[in-house]
């Protein structure tokens, strides 16, 4: 007997978009079905367990989607972590099946983002009476340090959402399937300089779902697509403006390592796969330079290099390591609580061949996101 | 006109000598400063705090303008946004800064402390003020 292994049984998606005639627990009955449907699941009781990921589905949103489909007996928990919930919920439900405590665990996450600046309780009544709750504010000074300090340009920001919306198109799940150009993204209003509305992703609608199966040893099955690690970090005392929100009073330092970059580190250690090995990447593009930030924290590339990667091509489709090729939630949108495990469903396609911007020869994928709190997560897949 | 403080527990309109002033935390395990004030240093954890008043002058680290109301904001757009350093108290602070538009502004520039209307209260008739920076020398934004 081998080291159990976690293997991913089945995925399934709800597009993302805008969807108003659909409540939050039907987005989320149609990823769980699908993902059983895909897993081949059809004896009850289909798993042990359920994590939900959700940020603003209330009070036991998990529960309503499985009551819907008969599938209540088992513990079902949702799980909060902001934009990295429903990493969050992959890495509890991986946890006990290594742990041994289950065998098949279902993992969802289901979102209906209301409109507009993304209200959040993480936001005392005062800084928002005092405008501090400027979510993309906190992106832009973010922005604003990552091009003082790696050279970069608004051409070069622009350059990332060219690259992803081009992605995009293909990707039938996506909110926005139209290419754009630089130009085109420049003259985009600016919401907070230097970032402008086209480099900003949209909050919107949408669930995914996961199936994890515990399996023994190393399978002679060559399309099966395993979790190499799942991680979750929060950031250290002194970091925070390096992830989704600051908080003041503190001193944000490069010496002090941002919670992605904890994030990944753990995760090439538990799966001992080093960034080197990667083929494929989900990371989050909250915003443009967001993504360049994951370059350097997922040590894609050394600091400072993050403009000089995207320039090589190496990260767009048909380069040695493309990010994002279903357009990420620049082309998605981002609904929190499904966004992490929406990438998850992506990289399996990838790892079982069948993505819709195949990426040839994929056999290693790793999946970012950034939460607020901070919290930031990195899942590894292999096949 | 009466002026009201958004948050007089740390943003004092005169602190003593007719000027306002921003209160912090200082630890007295780690000696390191924090703001907001908080019964816990958001440095260690340790719950012997004092609070402290901030210093006046700083610089700027971080500078945007916020074009759209953000939740909850009632005051007008664009605003100015940033976070500035304060060497002498070794932290930076998330703060309204008084000038709007970016290209004004640059990495390092020296700020001060100024008292700046956010919006009027429609029942009381008080202007409601906040803390923000604005370049030295700069006329005070209200």
């Amino acid at each position: 007997m081998g080291e159990p292994v976690v293997e991913i049984a089945g995925v399934g998606l709800h597009p993302f978009g805008r969807f108003p005639d659909r409540s939050v627990t039907e987005l989320g009955i149609h990823a769980v079905r699908a993902a059983l449907n895909d897993a081949g699941i059809t004896a009850r009781p289909a798993f042990q367990a359920a994590f939900c990921g959700t940020a603003y589905a209330g009070v036991a949103a998990g529960h309503k989607v499985l009551a819907a489909l008969a599938l209540t007996g088992c513990p079902i928990v949702d799980v909060e972590a902001g934009c990295a919930s429903g990493a969050a919920a992959l890495m509890l439900a991986d946890g006990a099946i290594r742990a041994g405590q289950y065998e098949t665990v279902l993992v969802f996450g289901i979102e209906k983002m209301p409109k507009g600046i993304i209200r959040s309780t993480f936001f005392e009544p005062w800084r928002e009476e005092v405008g501090l709750a400027a979510t993309p504010a906190y992106f832009a000074l973010r922005a604003q340090r990552l091009m003082r300090e790696s050279a970069l340009t608004k051409e070069d920001l622009a350059a990332v959402v060219v690259k992803n919306r081009a992605n995009g198109a293909a990707n039938p799940d996506a909110m926005f399937r139209t290419p754009v150009t630089a130009r085109e993204v420049l003259g985009s209003r600016v919401v907070c300089e230097p970032l402008h509305l086209w480099m900003l992703c949209s909050p919107n609608e949408g669930a995914a779902a996961v199936v994890l199966r515990r399996a023994e040893g190393v399978s002679a099955h060559r399309s099966r697509v395993v979790v190499r690690a799942a991680t979750l970090r929060s950031h250290l005392p002194g970091n925070v403006l390096g992830e989704a929100t600051p908080l003041a009073g503190l001193i944000d330092d490069r010496d002090i390592p941002s919670p992605t970059t904890l994030a990944a580190d753990a995760a090439h250690e538990e799966s001992g796969v080093g960034p080197d090995e990667i083929d494929v990447v989900e990371c989050q593009d909250t915003d443009a330079a967001r993504e360049l930030l994951a370059y350097e924290e997922l040590r894609l590339c050394a600091p400072g290099e993050a403009g000089s990667l995207l320039a090589s091509g190496e990260v767009h489709l048909g380069g040695r390591r493309p990010v994002n090729p279903s357009g990420g939630l620049l082309s998605k949108g981002e609904p929190l609580g499904a966004s992490a495990l929406g990438q998850v469903v992506e990289l399996t396609l990838q790892l079982r061949g069948r993505a819709a911007n195949q990426v040839d020869g994929a056999r290693v994928a790793l999946a970012h996101t950034v939460g607020r709190g901070a919290n930031a997560s990195v899942v590894i897949l292999s096949r | 006109m009466t002026e009201v403080s958004i948050q007089p527990e740390f943003f004092l309109l005169d602190a003593g000598d007719g000027r306002p002033a921003l209160v912090g935390t200082y630890c007295r395990s780690c000696a390191r400063r924090s703001f907001p004030p908080s019964s816990t240093c958001s440095w260690c954890g340790n719950e012997q705090t004092d609070t402290v008043h901030l210093s006046r002058t700083g610089t700027l680290w971080g500078w945007t303008a916020v074009t759209a109301a953000p939740p909850g904001y009632r005051g007008p757009v664009p605003f100015g946004f940033g976070v500035v350093e304060l060497p002498a108290d070794g932290i930076r602070v998330v703060t309204r800064v008084a000038v709007a538009d970016p290209d004004q502004l640059h990495h390092g520039q020296p700020v001060e402390l100024v008292v700046d209307v956010v919006h009027t209260d429609e029942e009381s008739g008080a202007r409601v003020v906040s803390w923000a920076f604005a370049p030295a020398g700069h006329q005070e934004a209200r």
